[in-house]
């Protein structure tokens, strides 16, 4: 049964909960480094291993963060909201309760309009409140790494008590078919959002930005269906891919007379589906209470105002601006915005790149090598500065687009500026005739047969004695100027 | 010579200070005399002989100087200590060294105090009478076949028993004022947040204090001077000056109370306490007339539900508090044989490292923070401890400060409360209400009741912890000090 | 009527990780059902206007400020380990589902 057809006889009604992990310096209670990639358990300290006796201090610049966020996501903040303890044992939560926000959040009632094919949908926001992540945990023993078959596990706690914040929908009936594509969507304009404010560095794939995705179905006219809770949903085309098997798969069961069971579901990003996790019936229940170790966080109006008035443009706004200046297609605007370029392709302009040129470097060799070492395309060895200078260089004819790319290789080994990689590696193009001269006429006195054949007008023959010059001078010769000094010296021009 | 573990904190510190005895000899003496009797008091469960001396030694070199300098101290095993053993008297933390110290221990520290060892005291200060310890119970000096109060009794009977001239103790509901009473000692929980719970190993986050325990009002004020003031590692320690404690006794053991208004609470007459405890109170009521001071009777209606108000917030908080000793990060794993799952290695653990009150305490506490009866319980005791706090902004309305008996009886006989919880609960009926309020309250030695200490409660407004120190002392003055029989 | 049965206080025993005995669960019924009884009266007190206090002390916004402070070395973080391997701490399998 296809995917429309199921859309004639369901509605799915879908929520979303993301779990932002916040660039501090500091953890959400304690001094320690939030550095990714630490040797196990060093950045670790008596309260974030919860030994006996350790107390909790909130982080200012996280409740700064996380009010920054809601204001973003048009929420309105609490003027007086509590911390709260979820009880539950796990290993990887050295507490064994999880530091958290309850029945008062720190924002609340918001939204966010999400562009598809042309039409605006807004997405209500229920809360925004801050917690603490946990650690991490090695699964030993079993085939795959994973938790199943594991005879034992490692845990290191260097990312517990790192900040997170949890931005959660209002349930989002009435997307029809679209539901998957909407979902992606708004994963995507959170993550771009919460990218402009520069709290977080929301990368899906290193897990600081992570998804949980409701679904449920209803007949059209009837109440909504139970809901599934699918886990970790690791990157925007995942999102859209477990909305869309969750609802082929409830359908099916509903098609059967079959009930939904309220569960969460793990998404196996490899085949594409879910598969049954925790059954929500049996469940621990979080006995929540207030959190007795830290104090009520009360904003002051002033300083949410002043954080209000300080909130950059709308990454919407700007992207719409932008894709106006640059003169590019919106499909373009996209993809420069999924590749986290934007603001590194305006620097770049701004230090007097044209647009195009700008795009053409950091989407094209300089994204392939972010890819490839998985880091942020500003980590990637070249500033948006040296991006401008080289394209400057093809701009005046100094490089042409083979020795650009090599220089930019040296630009980003850290050899330097462009002009000073092109010094220090002798990569120019030769524009001097009399040099050219003497290779294009070397050239013709090796090659004789060719010769002839291009005097006698076998002008598709001139290409191998172009190629013969562009070797002899190391590809610095612009091939144009060559081919047209090579047919001026056989007399064919 | 001089007995030096006789004297009081303040003698020593000036002795010290002037050179008549160095802070080496002092520790010694404690140390010596720890040696000589804590085979039967049993109110340490760790001593730092090393640790002590080298801390006197430096006062001795002069390298830190101070009110306290060489006064050494004995702390409640539940405040960690870096690198000595702390264990909340627990299985579960068996041979655990920190690996940092408490704010109030660093404070000690900072003011030359040697610390002699750890004291003994009911396992995760959960009980009245240092019976639940896991390390067997601390005996009373006045009577070793007493309960020498608890949760602090190591803390208490180590004055009691002339080993230490101070010690630290910690009041969730009554655990240094209750020992104080009944060992003939001074206790004191001072305002909550006025003293650091950082590094207190928590029993109920909103309602520990740790506080000083001492054999005279003005020690106990010295020692509360070194460890109060705000830390900025504990959220809730109020950043605000510690009021002058010192001078409030020094001026009460003028002797002077006039225009002083003592409120006795009406509701808690007739609550069951034993006939020679109020007779003490009662007399002591009257020195302390003849002193100047006024008593007016006051209404605290809700007081009669702070018991159990009380019984419902600690294991809450001490079930979530508890939750960390897991058997993964520190302290005792058991059975762990390879084959059980992590779950089933953490119950194991747990159950094998927890006593019976512990386990009580924290399955009350899963059963009143349950969804289906947060509100009948967790979150009725909460608004019960509003008005609690009402009743206590009115009467402090009327009155400077409250006063009652510490404890509705003197030091009982091992294994006559055990049995029944509940009435073991009932030994703090008088010190709970203040825990709620966040008061601070003290415990002074009034009178004797067949041979046995008789403890009279202080409770003032929080922030004027001077108030009851200036009326302790002027109680103490008239009423003088306690000595128990030798040992 | 009792306050709490011999099932529910194994529940709340399972939910609290304590792997209580038969004959603890005996004793604890009887005790935590008086316990349970007697603070049950909190229940007395009209209060429905009244708001709860979770903290006396009237304290709010205590932060601290985002600076790096010293973390314990690795070796004081794992020193109180029941078990560790390869600088971390090690537990026995969990099992497949948290609970
Ligand atoms: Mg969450
Ligand atoms: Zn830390």
């Amino acid at each position: 049964m296809s995917y429309e057809e199921i859309l004639t006889r369901y509605e799915p009604v879908i929520g979303l909960e993301t779990h932002v992990e916040l660039g501090t310096a500091t953890k959400m209670f304690c001094g320690c480094k939030t550095d990714f990639g630490a040797e196990p358990n060093t950045q670790v300290c008596p309260v974030c291993l919860a030994l006996p006796g350790a107390l909790p201090v909130m982080n200012r610049a996280a409740i700064e963060a996380t009010i920054r966020i809601g204001l973003a996501l048009n929420c309105d903040i609490a003027e007086w909201c509590r911390m709260a303890r979820k009880n539950y044992f796990y290993p990887d939560m050295p507490k064994n309760f999880q530091t958290s926000q309850y029945d008062e959040p720190l924002c609340v009632d918001g939204y966010v309009d999400v562009e598809v094919d042309g039409v605006t949908h807004r997405i209500g926001i229920e809360r925004v409140h801050i917690e603490e992540d946990t650690g991490k945990t090695l699964h030993v023993g079993g085939a795959t790494g994973r938790i199943h078959g594991a005879t034992e596990s490692l845990v290191d706690y260097n990312r517990a008590g790192i900040p997170l914040v949890e931005i959660v929908t209002k349930p989002v009936p009435g997307l029809g078919g679209l539901a998957p594509e909407i979902a992606k969507a708004y994963v995507a304009e959170l993550r771009d959002i919460i990218r402009s404010l520069g709290v977080s560095d929301v990368r899906m794939e290193q897990g600081s930005m992570r998804c949980d995705v409701n679904t449920s179905l209803n007949r059209p006219g009837e109440e909504w269906g139970t809901r599934t809770e699918t886990k970790n949903v690791n990157s925007l085309r995942s999102v859209e891919r477990a909305v869309r098997s969750e609802i082929i798969r409830q359908s099916g069961i509903l098609d059967g007379g079959g009930k939904i069971h309220q569960e969460t579901r793990h998404f196996h990003e490899d085949r594409g589906d879910t598969s049954p996790g925790r059954s929500k019936e049996t469940a621990t229940d979080y006995r929540y209470f207030p959190e007795p170790d830290l104090v009520p966080i009360a904003p002051d109006a002033a300083w949410v105002a002043s954080l209000k008035a300080a909130l950059p443009e709308k990454p919407s706004t700007r992207r719409a601006r932008l894709r106006e200046e640059w003169g590019i297609s919106e499909l373009d605007m996209q993809s420069v915005a999924n590749a986290g370029a934007v603001e590194i392709i305006e620097e770049t302009i701004a230090a007097g790149a044209s647009p195009a040129g700008a795009r053409k470097w950091w989407m094209g060799e300089l994204a392939r090598r972010a890819n490839e070492l998985n880091i942020e395309l500003a980590a990637v060895g070249a500033t948006p500065a040296q991006v401008a200078a080289l394209q400057k260089l093809v701009d005046e004819g100094k490089l042409n687009d083979k020795l650009a790319r090599t220089v930019l290789e040296g630009v980003v080994a850290g050899e330097g500026d462009p002009a000073e990689v092109m010094a220090a590696r002798g990569l120019e193009v030769v524009n001097d005739t009399g040099a050219l001269t003497a290779a294009v006429d070397e050239a013709i006195a090796a090659n004789p047969d060719i010769a002839a054949k291009i005097r006698d007008g076998k002008i598709a023959a001139a290409g191998a004695l172009v190629g013969a010059v562009m070797k002899t001078t190391r590809g610095q010769a612009d091939a144009k100027t060559v081919r047209e000094l090579l047919l001026e010296r056989l007399g064919v021009s | 010579m001089t007995d030096l573990t006789r004297l009081s904190a303040s003698d020593l510190a000036k002795l010290i200070s002037t050179g008549e005895v160095s802070a080496v000899e002092v520790a010694t003496a404690h140390l010596d005399r720890i040696a000589a009797v804590d085979d039967r008091v049993h109110a340490f469960l760790h001593v730092d002989r090393a640790g002590a001396l080298e801390a006197a030694a430096a006062v001795d070199r002069g390298e830190i100087t101070g009110p306290l300098a060489g006064v050494p101290i004995a702390v409640k095993d539940v405040v960690t200590t870096k690198g000595v053993p702390t264990t909340a008297a627990s299985k579960i933390l068996e041979g655990w060294k920190p690996p940092y110290d408490a704010t109030i221990v660093e404070r000690l520290k900072k003011a030359g105090m040697p610390i002699l060892g750890k004291t003994n005291m009911d396992e995760f200060a959960m009980g009245s009478s240092t019976e639940y310890s896991a390390y067997g119970p601390t005996n009373n000096p006045w009577d070793l076949g007493r309960i020498p109060g608890g949760s602090g009794g190591g803390s208490a009977a180590a004055l009691a028993a002339y080993e230490a001239p101070l010690a630290i103790g910690t009041d969730t509901g009554g655990s240094i004022r209750q020992p104080g009473a009944v060992t003939g000692t001074v206790g004191a929980k001072p305002t909550y947040g006025g003293t650091s719970r950082y590094g207190l190993i928590a029993f109920s986050s909103s309602l520990d204090t740790p506080g000083p325990c001492a054999r005279t009002v003005e020690d106990t004020a010295l020692l509360h001077a070194v460890i109060a003031g705000h830390d900025p590692r504990d959220s809730t320690s109020i950043p605000q000056p510690v009021p002058d404690v010192v001078a409030a006794a020094r001026l009460g053991a003028t002797g002077d109370l006039t225009g002083v208004r003592l409120g006795i609470v009406k509701e808690f007459a007739g609550d069951g306490s034993e006939p020679g405890v109020t007779a003490a109170f009662q007399e002591s009521l009257q020195k302390l007339v003849k002193l100047g001071a006024e008593v007016v009777e006051v209404s605290c209606p809700h007081f009669e539900y702070a018991l159990p108000a009380y019984y419902l917030i600690a294991p809450s908080e001490c079930s979530s508090n508890l939750a960390r000793f897991d058997g993964v990060r520190y302290g005792l794993r058991a059975g762990d044989d390879g084959n059980r799952s992590l779950e089933e290695v953490m119950s194991l653990t747990r159950e094998a490292g927890f006593g019976p009150e512990v386990k009580r305490r924290i399955i009350i506490g899963t059963y009143a923070l349950s969804s289906g009866y947060y509100d009948a319980y967790y979150g009725q005791a909460q608004k019960v401890r509003t008005l609690i706090t009402r009743d206590f902004q009115s009467a402090f309305e009327k009155v400077d400060v409250l006063v009652s008996p510490t404890t509705p009886f003197v030091a009982f006989p091992f294994g006559s409360r055990t049995s029944d919880p509940y009435q073991m609960y009932l030994a703090d009926l008088f010190t709970i209400p203040t825990n709620l309020y966040g008061g601070p309250a003290i415990s002074v030695p009034c009178g004797l009741s067949e041979g046995l200490p008789v403890g009279f409660q202080i409770m003032a407004p929080t922030l004027a912890d001077d108030r009851m120190y200036r009326v302790a002392a002027a109680l103490e003055s008239a009423v003088g000090t306690f000595t128990p029989p030798a040992l | 009527m009792a306050a709490i049965s011999r099932e529910e206080v194994a529940h709340l025993a399972r939910l609290s990780r304590l792997a209580v005995t038969e004959e603890e669960l005996d004793r604890f019924a009887g005790q935590l059902d008086v316990i349970l009884q007697s603070v049950a009266r909190v229940g007395e007190v009209a209060a429905e206007d009244i708001p709860p206090t979770s903290h006396s002390v009237p304290l709010t916004n205590v932060y601290r400020e985002d600076v790096p402070t010293t973390s314990l070395t690795q070796d004081a973080a794992l020193s109180g380990a029941p078990d560790a391997y390869e600088s971390r701490f090690r537990v026995p399998r969990i099992l497949d589902e948290e609970d």
